[in-house]
């Protein structure tokens, strides 16, 4: 055996190796800004989600008896809406349709635009080119007003905000997976699988997703808190979820005519949109953070 | 120059027409029959047979785009259903509220993201950076509709300072205060963005070997400055002229907010009227507005970094 | 060519009229330009020998290997292995690929990131239908082999080794699926001096335990003397030279491959040259030379040199090179000597 084998080989102790994303979560846990969002966001999650068995009332009943009550008031720790509906009750069931339609896009637009982006970058040419001048019209429009423009023609209702947002997600996400897809394609180890006789499915599947998964992933994780803002947004303007569905962005439009009785009321579904997105751009940054390391 | 400018202006036009064509298609992704969606419910037989003939409703898609771009083209595009009046005047009329409101929001947007992004990024790692960073970051966060409404209830609910909403009865000097609300909430995101991309920029330009090179040939810290910025300004540019763009078609929920008579207005009103004449046409003048700025940043960027020339 | 053979084995591979031409450029406003990579190549190789494969950069001598492995089409010319012609299907180039295989240049760039040395070799065997375990087994086999102990090393990630032990790891993961045929395309040039004669002998052993027969690409004269039993020398695309190791080192038939021995740091300080032999660049594959491609650098160049395209000349035995200047049956050999 050789020197530089027995050197380095007697140096290297016989623990197992540290994966790549196990790597990446040891830094993530290490960030307590990171740690504390992400207790931050599994907390509301999970609230939201089973709001029915924690929440305090019925999100639907109310009672023009009891109007608009301040925060504090005994049975309803946050008030009560304008139609005398529990505040608290209505921001528990409000998030699963808000988070439902800030994530949900995220994920189906990282998985259609993700397949596009990875399909045209390792097979470059002409389905390429077709495939990133699609997303470059898209691109031309501004976010917003393309998901207003879709859904609007579309008309209200989650179905129809859902495609809005998931369509102008979609061409960002394309470009990033291209662009990763292309710089892992071209590099050795690639070739030496195509050397191998491995298919082009093999290849993309072990070599190439793992590898662009990194950025893809942040990447995404950065569109979180602008599609919660976006999908609440919808709802706002009377896209979106429809009275009386509890929905964070609907709830702030119908309290806006309370915002001179009762402000602290009317301003708390802005409160849960701002901690959820803040929260999901921190954890993003800390994400991006944890994975720039050699 | 003119070449390159030549060739900004030979992409942007296949690029304005898929946008045309995506607008000219949302009329017949809108669920019902598009000759109900372009009249109103009590049109008689003839406004009926007269818009057929002029949309080509019965003839194929391309053809009715053929003759839907032609009538854009020149001016028209078509009746609102809300108002009755031709969509074009009703654009118009907007158009200038929310243009002065853009470039009042961007400009703002603009002095306080740099501000705050140099001095973040100057003083990198320190307590200044990090004050910085969490306003930048809690700007970009922010759902900036709901921004609105809390400066809402502080200024105009509590203080009664300024207004909450509207525009006021004419153009004159008592506009601005309708504009001060309205400008602050539509800026908050931009600046948080400006101020994070400026920041990682002075950051690195900072970290690059010819300031070390500067700094061995004895130049002060403000020359070194001057360098810094000279060298981070083209990026600069081209991020204020798209976050320009977004405002200008972002301002639909602050202007719904404060009830601002611009085309955010107008959109709104169009989706809860499901005037989609209305909404098609606006939608087209704010995208054909955000295509023109792309290609404007294109033109201007190189001037200030001749290695920014894209092929 | 004469058929005296310093190896009476038979031929495992045969390259005949191999022609590989890129396009660049093209965008419009630009004519196309094409860049003659490899053109009209062909030579064969004697099962268990090593050929070696030298030139400057952007001689051809990695498109040569790409080309062999199939990695690229080639425009025209027939790949002949074991005497019979490798079609272009799919099926067939996937049973050739396990005949032969490739290590490449940069250890690093060559072993995906977020796998294991235990995986990558694992993966081609595990294409070809090799059951897990099995795949495993034999990695742990040939990690041995190539003097990595598996305890320590299968579980690692690339990033974690020297670049001595990643070329290691690349010579195990190309020798897993058992070819006949290994090509190294520059894959000792990056190492250091001490770790490169590691390598090489590691891979001299290698060749004679499994039967293999090499293909080594470098621009490093000495580790090409050192390991091959054949040399071919290419320049701009094109074969000028191809004998015997000894015979062509002995007596370089060609002005290029002598130009090249003259550059070569010596290890005999007597032998060593103060001029540089030729000057510059090569010039660009891009519209290379008319006719004899080296003339433009070569002391010997004529007018024929430049009309006529110099073919192969026997210069003894297995050994042909390309010149008018050197082959004394040539027509245009003493030409312009009266003048």
């Amino acid at each position: 055996m050789s020197a530089d084998t027995l050197a380095s080989g007697n140096a290297m102790p016989l623990r197992a190796s540290r994966g790549y994303w196990s790597g990446v979560w040891l830094r993530l846990r290490r960030d307590p800004v990171s740690m504390a969002c992400l207790t931050v966001l599994v907390l509301i999650i999970l609230a939201s989600a089973f709001a029915p068995l924690i929440a305090p009332g019925d999100p639907s009943v109310g009672s023009v008896a009891r109007r608009l009550r301040p925060v504090g008031t005994p049975g309803y720790i946050l008030g009560t809406d304008e139609l005398g509906r529990d505040m608290l009750t209505r921001l528990l069931f409000g998030g699963r349709m808000s988070l439902t339609m800030g994530i949900l896009p995220v994920a189906l637009a990282l998985l259609i635009g993700g397949t596009l982006g990875t399909i045209a970058g390792f097979v470059g040419g002409l389905t390429n080119a077709i495939i990133m001048r699609a997303a470059d019209i898209l691109f031309a429009f501004p976010s917003v007003l393309l998901a207003v423009a879709i859904a609007g023609a579309l008309g209200a209702g989650f179905v129809n905000s859902l495609v809005a947002l998931t369509v102008v997600l979609i061409p960002p996400l394309i470009r990033v997976s291209e662009s990763a897809t292309t710089q892992v394609r071209s590099l050795d180890f690639v070739e030496a699988a195509r050397a191998s006789g491995a298919g082009a499915f093999t290849i993309i599947r072990v070599h190439i997703l793992g590898n662009i998964m990194g950025p893809v992933l942040v990447y995404a994780s950065s569109l979180l808190s602008v599609a919660i803002i976006m999908a609440a947004g919808l709802s706002f303007i009377g896209l979106g979820a429809r009275p009386p569905t509890p929905e964070w962005g609907l709830m702030l439009n119908t309290l806006r005519n309370s915002i001179y009785s009762q402000p602290l009321i009317a301003a708390l579904p802005g409160v849960m949109i701002f901690i959820v997105s803040l929260s999901f751009n921190l954890l993003s940054d800390g994400l991006r953070s944890a994975m720039d390391v050699k | 120059m003119p070449v390159y400018i030549l060739k900004r202006v030979a992409y942007a036009v296949p690029v304005a027409l898929a946008v045309s064509m995506i607008c000219f298609l949302l009329v017949h992704l809108a669920p019902g029959d598009p000759l109900s969606l372009v009249l109103p419910a009590d049109a008689n037989q003839t406004t009926i047979d007269a818009t057929k003939a002029k949309y080509g409703l019965d003839q194929p898609l391309p053809a009715q785009y053929f003759l839907w771009l032609t009538n854009v083209v020149s001016g028209d595009f078509g009746t609102s259903i809300a108002t009755g009046r031709p969509v074009v005047s009703e654009i118009a009329n907007a158009l200038t509220y929310s243009l002065l409101l853009a470039l009042i929001a961007s400009v703002l947007g603009l002095v306080v993201g740099t501000l705050l992004g140099t001095v973040a990024g100057y003083w990198n790692g320190t307590a200044i950076d990090k004050i910085a960073s969490a306003v930048a970051i809690s700007g970009v966060s922010l759902p900036h509709y709901w921004l609105g409404i809390v400066l809402v209830v502080i200024f105009s609910v509590n203080l009664n300072w300024l207004p909450a909403m509207g525009a006021g009865e004419s153009w004159s000097a008592e506009r601005l205060k309708f504009m001060v609300l309205p400008a602050i909430t539509l800026a908050a995101m931009p600046a948080g963005i400006i101020t994070r991309s400026v920041r990682a920029l002075v950051a690195d330009t900072l970290g690059k070997e010819f300031v070390t090179a500067l700094e061995a040939r004895g130049l002060t810290q403000t020359q070194i400055f001057l360098h810094v910025v000279k060298n981070a300004a083209p990026t600069a540019i081209a991020v204020i002229g798209v976050q320009l763009g977004y405002l200008m078609a972002g301002s639909i929920l602050v202007e719904t907010v404060f009830s601002w008579p611009g085309t955010g207005l107008l959109l709104n009103t169009a989706i809860l009227q499901r005037d989609i004449p209305l909404l098609q046409g606006t939608i087209l003048v704010l995208a054909l507005i955000f295509v023109a700025l792309n290609l404007l940043v294109d033109i201007v960027q190189p001037m200030f970094d001749p290695r920014m020339k894209r092929g | 060519m004469m058929e005296q053979a310093t190896t009476s084995s038979r031929y495992i591979l045969e390259v005949a009229g191999m022609t590989k031409h890129f396009n660049v450029g093209g965008s419009f406003g630009k004519s196309r330009k094409v860049v003659q990579a490899v053109s009209d190549v062909s030579f064969r190789i004697r099962e268990g020998t090593t050929l070696g494969i030298v030139g400057e950069s952007g001689c051809g001598k990695s498109t040569t290997a790409r080309l062999i492995m199939g990695l690229i089409g080639m425009d025209c010319g027939d790949l002949l292995f074991n005497d019979r012609a490798i079609g272009r299907s799919a099926r067939e180039m996937k049973a050739f690929r396990r005949q032969v295989q490739m290590v490449f240049q940069d250890s690093s760039a060559s072993l995906n990131p977020r796998m294991t040395i235990e995986a990558s070799i694992m993966f081609g065997p595990m294409v070809h239908g090799e059951d897990r375990a099995e795949a495993r087994r034999n990695a742990h086999h040939l990690l041995e082999r190539v003097g990595l102990d598996p305890a320590r090393f299968a579980g690692r990630y690339p990033h974690e080794l020297s670049g001595g032990q990643r070329q290691r790891v690349n010579i195990a993961r190309a020798l897993a699926l058992k070819p006949k045929v290994v090509i190294f395309d520059e894959s000792v040039s990056a190492l250091d001096k001490s770790v490169e004669a590691q390598v090489l002998n590691l891979l001299i052993d290698l060749k004679r335990e499994m039967n293999l027969t090499y293909i080594f690409i470098s621009h490093d004269l000495n580790v090409v003397r050192y390991i091959s039993d054949h040399v071919m020398v290419m320049y701009l695309g094109k074969v000028v030279e191809h004998g015997p190791s000894e015979a062509l080192f002995a007596n370089p038939a060609h002005p290029y491959t002598r130009a090249l021995l003259a550059s070569m740091p010596s290890l005999d300080p007597e032998k060593r040259t103060l001029s540089a032999p030729i000057a510059g660049d090569p010039p660009s594959p891009i519209d290379p030379p008319q006719a004899c491609r080296f003339h433009p650098r070569c002391a010997l160049a004529r007018p024929s040199c430049l009309a006529i395209n110099p073919a192969l000349f026997d210069a003894g035995p297995e050994h042909v090179a390309a010149c008018h200047r050197s082959d004394p049956k040539s027509p245009y050999w003493t030409e312009g000597e009266a003048q």
